[in-house]
């Protein structure tokens, strides 16, 4: 004789976290932007033969203002990392990054004076995705782990961190 | 009533989806015409030169495949042949044959990702679907190969990584199938589209005394109909055994370049049907004990062998001190590696001849009076490769 | 095709041309660094060479090497003819301080950018160039990235998105 029996079927229970997480899970927008070889492999995954659109992603935002989730393909160099930076500043919350390829995670095979030696100098990363450059599975994997992330995730600890960088 | 013309300073890249990866242009426009346009490159640039004048010989090998990571195999085939002739070593005739057909299938799997991101660029969305679908097909005779989808690194210094796969003929028969049938179905889609007609032709124009002027090369080249190909003019690795042509534009615009690569595919085509057709038996690497790794499986159970692979990897050899520049004709144009050896264990000085960076000179030559619109196609019909230009 | 350039460079320039190597079939000719205008204007309007075709410029350092007695830098000229299908170089040898050369843009447009790279990487300047900036690295990097007196590695990211724990600089 619990309260559950008493709500009427029409009704669904559950918390705003829950909610939110997995709306914002089934339809992230990835930001189109290719960097190096990486970005190759990335149009693969979004291409014919692999095609992310069976997992709800495949709406690829040419600009930082409507997109949820950036990967950065491929090697940053000194020069370029400035202009990382500032796209990443421009995406709107909530947002979230993989790095994909051994370049972007860690520089990779170019340990010198013009790349920058992991993206998460510049932008804090959620996933790292190995590999040069990763398969087309091993980036799609990576995204169904962000996945999973997003879904543990608390609304309650991002409004204490986005309070505090405010 | 007097009317002040201004112009406009518009700010195109480094992130712009027809870009075709980080090349910033800044334009000054007066309406919608271009006054001026400036390219602003190096927002890739990666120190590959340096990197690999720090390695030995065969480590630097694997940075090649990174510079146009488009056409993997023409670059690996590039500096192996420059090392080639500076350590001036004859390689095995099976190899050559081998050589020839990958670097025919990269050319083709280059101009495939050239002519979907291009008529995407132009909105013709679908291209790109079925270009990367027939590309798939040879991505998977380079993962039969070598194991990897990209950065094969299978051309090695005297001859090649590993055995061919028992299947290679078979995959590569199903490549030619395959993507025979594709270039008619762009020919289709394309070739007699209004609307890609409309925004090619006459557009980006360059005539032959220009392009020489600004050292083009490759398709760039050739669309204005100066008959210059390194596989006709200075043959490498074998092409002259080869029956081949080469096309060549007579207006020098954006549709007679997208014409050229079509055809060159279609050549590409007949080059591999040879190659299979006659593949000679040999070895897969030359015998030359200290410069040329042993095959794999005798390093295994030969003691000599094993010294030999010992040294090469921990000390390299020394090359002469002298310099050679290799040419051999990429997907984008004339790809050169200069090699300064030293007497050394490293090369003094590695020079890539890019050249996507040298056809990329010429985009405000291209652009620079004609409208805003334009330039999309310019840049995509040039066909750079960040990772080239800025290396 | 080596003998006739070799003989049209001395007929014309006599005293120009300081050596001549060939190795593996590829035929350098070393100049004199103040002719390497003329010489090319030349060997461009010449009717029978008709070297038309600027293949490439690239540079080299000979720090610490032997060779560094005839200079330090190399400036290495790949030129090309179309008709004859021949490819050869003229090298010069330029101090190690303040290395200078005259540009060749006023021959060919191509070779804007590659001069361009040559002083952005290795620091020789060409006098007379319409526009010597940087090209590829940024405008913070100072030195010139392909001598062979700057370090591979080394890294300075300009900020950090963690102002309590900067990144370190690795030399």
């Amino acid at each position: 004789m619990g309260l559950e029996e008493k709500i009427p079927d029409s009704i669904i229970l559950t918390t705003l976290d829950k909610m939110v997480n997995w709306a914002r899970k089934r339809s992230m927008w990835p930001f189109g932007f290719g960097l190096a070889c990486c970005a190759i492999e990335m149009i693969s995954t979004f291409a014919a033969h692999f095609d992310l659109a069976r997992y709800g992603m495949e709406v690829m935002r040419p600009s930082p203002r409507q997109a949820d989730l950036m990967i950065v393909a491929g090697r940053v160099s000194m020069k370029m990392a400035p202009v990382v930076r500032t796209l990443y500043e421009q995406m709107p919350n909530p947002k979230w990054v993989i790095s994909m390829g051994a370049c972007a995670s860690c520089g990779g095979v170019f340990n010198n004076y013009a790349i920058l030696q992991g993206v998460d100098r510049i932008i804090p990363v959620d996933i790292y995705v190995p590999g040069c450059p990763p398969r087309p599975e091993q980036l799609m994997d990576g995204i169904l782990k962000l996945q999973q992330k997003v879904e543990k995730e608390s609304l309650k600890d991002k409004r204490e961190e986005w309070g505090r960088s405010a | 009533m007097t009317t002040v013309s201004k112009t406009v300073e518009l700010n195109m890249g480094p992130q712009h989806p027809s870009t075709h990866g980080v090349l910033r242009v800044v334009l000054e426009l007066d309406g919608e015409r271009v006054v001026k346009a400036t390219p602003v490159i190096g927002y890739l640039h990666t120190g590959i030169e340096k990197t690999m004048e720090s390695k030995l010989y065969y480590k630097a090998l694997p940075a090649t495949d990174r510079m146009d990571y488009l056409s993997p195999m023409s670059n690996n085939l590039g500096f192996c042949l420059a090392v080639e002739k500076l350590m001036d070593i004859e390689i095995p005739e099976k190899v050559k044959w081998v050589r020839v057909c990958l670097a025919e299938l990269t050319r083709i799997k280059s101009h495939l990702a050239w002519v979907g991101t291009h008529a995407l660029d132009l909105g013709a969305m679908s291209m790109l679907l079925y270009a990367f679908r027939e590309r798939e097909s040879i991505i998977d005779v380079y993962e039969a190969c070598s194991g990897q989808r990209m950065m094969s690194s299978y051309i090695r210094i005297g001859g090649l990584a590993q055995e061919l796969p028992e299947d290679f003929d078979k995959l590569v028969r199903k490549v030619i199938k395959q993507v025979a049938q594709g270039i008619k179905d762009y020919e289709d889609l394309l070739t007699n589209n209004e609307i890609f007609i409309n925004r090619t032709k006459n557009v980006a124009v360059i005539s032959a005394a220009d392009a020489l002027d600004y050292s083009l090369s490759g398709p760039m080249l050739r669309g204005s109909g100066v008959n210059y190909d390194v596989r006709k003019a200075n043959p490498y690795s074998g092409y002259e055994y080869f029956d081949f042509e080469i096309p060549l534009g007579k207006n020098g615009d954006a549709y007679d370049r997208y014409l050229i690569r079509l055809e060159e595919m279609r050549q590409s085509l007949r080059i591999i049907q040879q190659t299979i057709d006659g593949m000679p038996e040999g070895p897969y690497r030359a015998h030359l004990p200290g410069i040329v790794l042993p095959p794999k499986e005798d390093v295994l159970y030969k003691m000599e062998s094993m010294i030999f692979h010992f040294k090469i990897i921990t000390e390299g050899f020394k090359a002469p001190c002298g310099g050679v520049y290799q040419a051999i004709e990429a997907p984008k144009g004339e790809l050169g590696f200069y090699i300064q050896g030293d007497g050394t264990n490293k090369p003094n000085r590695v020079r890539v001849r890019p050249p996507s960076f040298i056809n990329l000179a010429s985009l405000p030559k291209l652009v620079e009076g004609r409208l805003f619109s334009d330039v999309v196609c310019a840049i995509g019909s040039i066909d750079i490769v960040l990772g080239e230009v800025d290396r | 095709m080596e003998d006739k350039i070799r003989e049209f460079l001395n007929s014309r320039f006599a005293d120009a041309l300081i050596k001549e190597d060939n190795f593996r079939d590829q035929q350098s000719f070393h100049i004199k660094p103040e002719c390497l205008v003329d010489i090319c204007q030349a060997l461009m309007d010449d009717a029978d060479l008709k070297i038309k075709y600027l293949s490439d410029i690239t540079s080299l350092d000979w720090l610490g090497h032997e060779q560094e007695k005839d200079g330090r830098f190399e400036v290495v000229y790949n030129l090309y003819s179309l008709d004859h299908r021949y490819r050869f170089f003229i090298k010069v040898r330029l101090p190690d301080d303040k290395p200078r050369i005259q540009s060749l843009t006023s021959l060919w447009s191509g070779a804007n950018w590659m001069e361009r790279e040559v002083y952005d990487l290795m620091g020789i300047e060409f006098e007379g160039h319409p526009d010597l900036t940087k090209i590829l690295t940024p405008d913070e990097l100072e030195g010139y990235p392909l001598r062979k007196d700057f370090p591979l590695t080394w890294e300075q990211p300009a900020f950090s998105w963690n102002k309590d724990d900067p990144p370190e600089v690795v030399k």
